[in-house]
């Protein structure tokens, strides 16, 4: 190893990068479009379901039902009607997924028994987005159910605390406010930075056979392993910067708290670059064209790391085989690692499985990255 | 060859290489002294190219052994690499880097001292006529300065041993004049230079020659004694339509060879005295005039169409 022939070979490298506005393109803007298009497009929760309501008495407690629906913010009343029948027309033009029937004797229901009934319809064409707001509508109910037996208890002079009522306290904790982007979003990090470096390093290798440089390079005294780290250190350091930018987005920007050490976060961040910078370098070495690498890293970085990383879909609902294979797909252990660090503040101990299983994976990549390259055109 | 280990700058024995089913190189052997300028003439997949690859130590020989200024190219690739410079065929520097970031980057390869680049670079650069050049992106430079900046990249180190594939196809006569001055500059200086080359008129340049054809050397030697080598004696014919004249001259007996030259043809005969005047008559049938006739010494097109029985590869 000689320093001068590194030095030599990141500097050249970095000029190039410099200058080539692809490159430049993937490198600076690629995370910046991604985390805006992911960040915001990949929500699992639902806001605003727009809420038809048929409110056929029109009481004072008919409206306070239909507030509170209104104010948990899960629902918004796209139209108020006036007939049954309008429910349907409103729900083929996508005018509402969801309706309120309240029948005309509410009130006075409530004020004899002390129940009444309320009708929900739902359009179930999308079953998820339903299921969601099945259970908003529910948690809705809920609330004013608490609030009318309160009244009722004082109407009929008793004691609240007297009313035989299960009075139920859900805490949540890391995820107070139950925002799934909360969740999403250290996953998204994971997702661009390995889509991000392999996409870089990719082309490292496969642009010198392209260009015609490789020959001559190979004819100078430089070894595989100064090609590799000359060329990997500039990208390493893009790596970070681009990082940065993700998570100081993903905190300042989404508003994703921030519980963990700076220093946890570098760590672990460094070393998941440092594997998807080895898988982009190890497929550039094999790949002697700069479209098929190219083609090859989005494949190899892209499906692992949306479809078995655990970021949207979870590893612990997945069919066992599966939940197996998820084990050799490096982003798994990064997006733990970051969901701990982010809403949990778990510090480097507290990570060790997911850390070793990250360590693992970047000595293997770095030592066969190191052996793939050879000095040689056959 | 009787030369002291120490005069052999290269050597290769038995050098051979196969790729899939074809045979590039069969069992080479050539010995190039120091200082020498020897140069490879063949046609297009007479197996130049692969020689050189495996002499700059890029392309691992099926069989035989090189040795590159002492060093064996086969056990220690790498610390023959320190004594050689390699051009290839194609254009193997970075377009998108600048002349000068180009020479620095090749000086940091080879370790060279900071003052020693800086020194070696002017006067290469001045050598070659690129000095107001030095800021200039690679890709933006003429054909004939890519190959001198390449040239420049390829001593920037202070080689023993050069190896040049074609170093100047596709340059402007100016810039190969340029381009053969710093060769001859060199050799003054103790470089071994090998280049390989498309054309006659360098390869007459050269101190030694080796003809390849099939992957096999068939000739080796200097120019001079090549022309000797050759058998028969040469006649140069003057005529406004050489191609008909050619064709007439194929077929007479005696005649070795006809080559085609401008506007002059070219006829090798077996026995001068005996053939001359059988080609007054024919060229008299013809109506040439008699002056048109003339002996001639054998350029090494002539050679080189003789021994390899086969069109030079210009």
């Amino acid at each position: 190893m000689n320093a001068r022939r590194l030095f030599a070979l990141a500097y050249k490298e970095t000029l190039q990068i410099w200058r080539d506005p692809r490159s430049l393109a993937i490198a600076l803007l690629m995370p910046l479009m991604q985390m805006a298009m992911l960040g915001y497009g990949v929500s699992l929760d639902i806001k605003h379901v727009p809420l038809c309501v048929y409110d056929q008495e029109n009481s004072q407690q008919s409206r306070a039902l239909v507030d509170r629906f209104v104010s948990s913010g899960w629902f918004s009343i796209s139209r108020t009607l006036g007939r049954q029948a309008a429910i349907r027309d409103a729900m083929d033009r996508g005018e509402c997924i969801a309706a309120l029937v309240i029948p005309v004797d509410f009130s006075r229901q409530l004020a004899t028994t002390g129940s009444a009934s309320v009708q929900a319809i739902f359009d179930a064409t999308d079953v998820n987005t339903t299921n969601i707001a099945l259970g908003y509508a529910e948690g809705a109910v809920a609330q004013a159910n608490a609030q009318i037996a309160a009244q009722w208890a004082a109407a009929h002079g008793i004691k609240p605390s007297l009313v035989g009522q299960v009075d139920l306290r859900p805490s949540t904790w890391f995820n107070e406010t139950l925002d799934s982007r909360n969740f999403i979003i250290p996953g998204v990090v994971a997702v661009i930075l390995a889509l991000v470096g392999a996409q870089l390093t990719s082309l490292t290798i496969s642009r010198e056979w392209e260009r015609g440089t490789m020959e001559q390079l190979i004819s100078t005294p430089v070894t595989a392993l100064e090609v590799m780290l000359g060329k990997l250190i500039p990208y390493f350091v893009i790596g970070l910067v681009d990082a940065g930018f993700c998570l100081v987005s993903a905190v300042y920007w989404f508003g994703v708290p921030f519980r963990g050490g700076i220093g946890t976060l570098f760590t672990t961040t460094a070393l998941f670059i440092i594997v998807v910078l080895g898988i982009g370098y190890l497929i550039s070495v094999r790949i002697r064209s700069q479209l098929g690498a190219s083609q090859i890293a989005l494949l190899v970085t892209m499906l692992p790391t949306t479809l078995l990383s655990g970021y949207t879909f979870p590893i612990d609902q997945m069919p066992a085989p599966i939940q197996a294979l998820t084990l050799v797909v490096y982003p798994r252990y990064y997006v733990t690692i970051l969901r701990a660090i982010f809403l949990k503040g778990s510090g480097l101990t507290d990570l060790w499985v997911p850390l070793l299983g990250l360590t693992v994976y970047a000595v293997a990549i770095i030592w066969l990255a190191a052996r793939a390259f050879r000095k040689r055109l056959d | 060859m009787t030369a002291e280990v120490n005069d052999v700058a290269i050597r290769a024995q038995g050098l051979s290489k196969s790729f899939g089913a074809v045979q590039a190189v069969r069992a080479a052997e050539f010995t190039v002294s120091r200082g020498e300028i020897f140069g490879l003439v063949g046609p297009d997949g007479a197996g130049k190219t692969t020689i050189m690859r495996m002499l700059a130590g890029v392309l691992r020989p099926d069989a035989g052994g090189i040795l590159v200024d002492g060093v064996d190219v086969g056990a220690e690739a790498e610390r023959a690499k320190l004594r050689l410079s390699y051009m290839p065929q194609r254009f193997g520097l970075y377009e998108d880097l600048t002349v000068a970031e180009n020479i620095f980057f090749y000086g940091e390869l080879f370790s060279v001292p900071r003052k020693e680049r800086l020194a070696r670079s002017t006067e290469l650069l001045d050598a070659a006529g690129m000095s107001p050049f030095r800021r200039r992106l690679a890709g933006q430079l003429s054909g004939g300065m890519k190959q001198k900046l390449g040239l420049v990249c390829a001593l920037i180190h202070t080689p023993q041993v050069l190896l040049l594939d074609e170093p100047t196809t596709g340059v402007d006569p100016v810039s190969r004049r340029d381009f053969w001055a710093i060769l001859y500059n060199l050799r003054e200086s103790g470089v071994t230079i090998l280049l390989s080359t498309a054309y006659m008129d360098e390869a007459e340049r050269c101190s030694r020659l080796a003809l390849l054809h099939g992957g096999q050397i068939r000739y080796c030697d200097t120019p001079a004694r090549l022309k000797q080598a050759m058998p028969g004696a040469l006649f140069a014919i003057a005529s406004p339509t050489p191609r008909a004249l050619r064709t007439a001259v194929a077929g007479q007996p005696g005649v070795l060879g006809v080559l085609l030259m401008g506007d002059r043809v070219h006829v090798r005969v077996d026995d001068p005295a005996r053939r001359l005047p059988e080609l007054r008559d024919l060229l008299a049938g013809l109506g040439v005039p008699d002056g048109a006739i003339l002996a001639t010494e054998p350029g090494i097109e002539d050679v080189f169409v003789a021994l390899l029985g086969q069109e030079a590869p210009t």
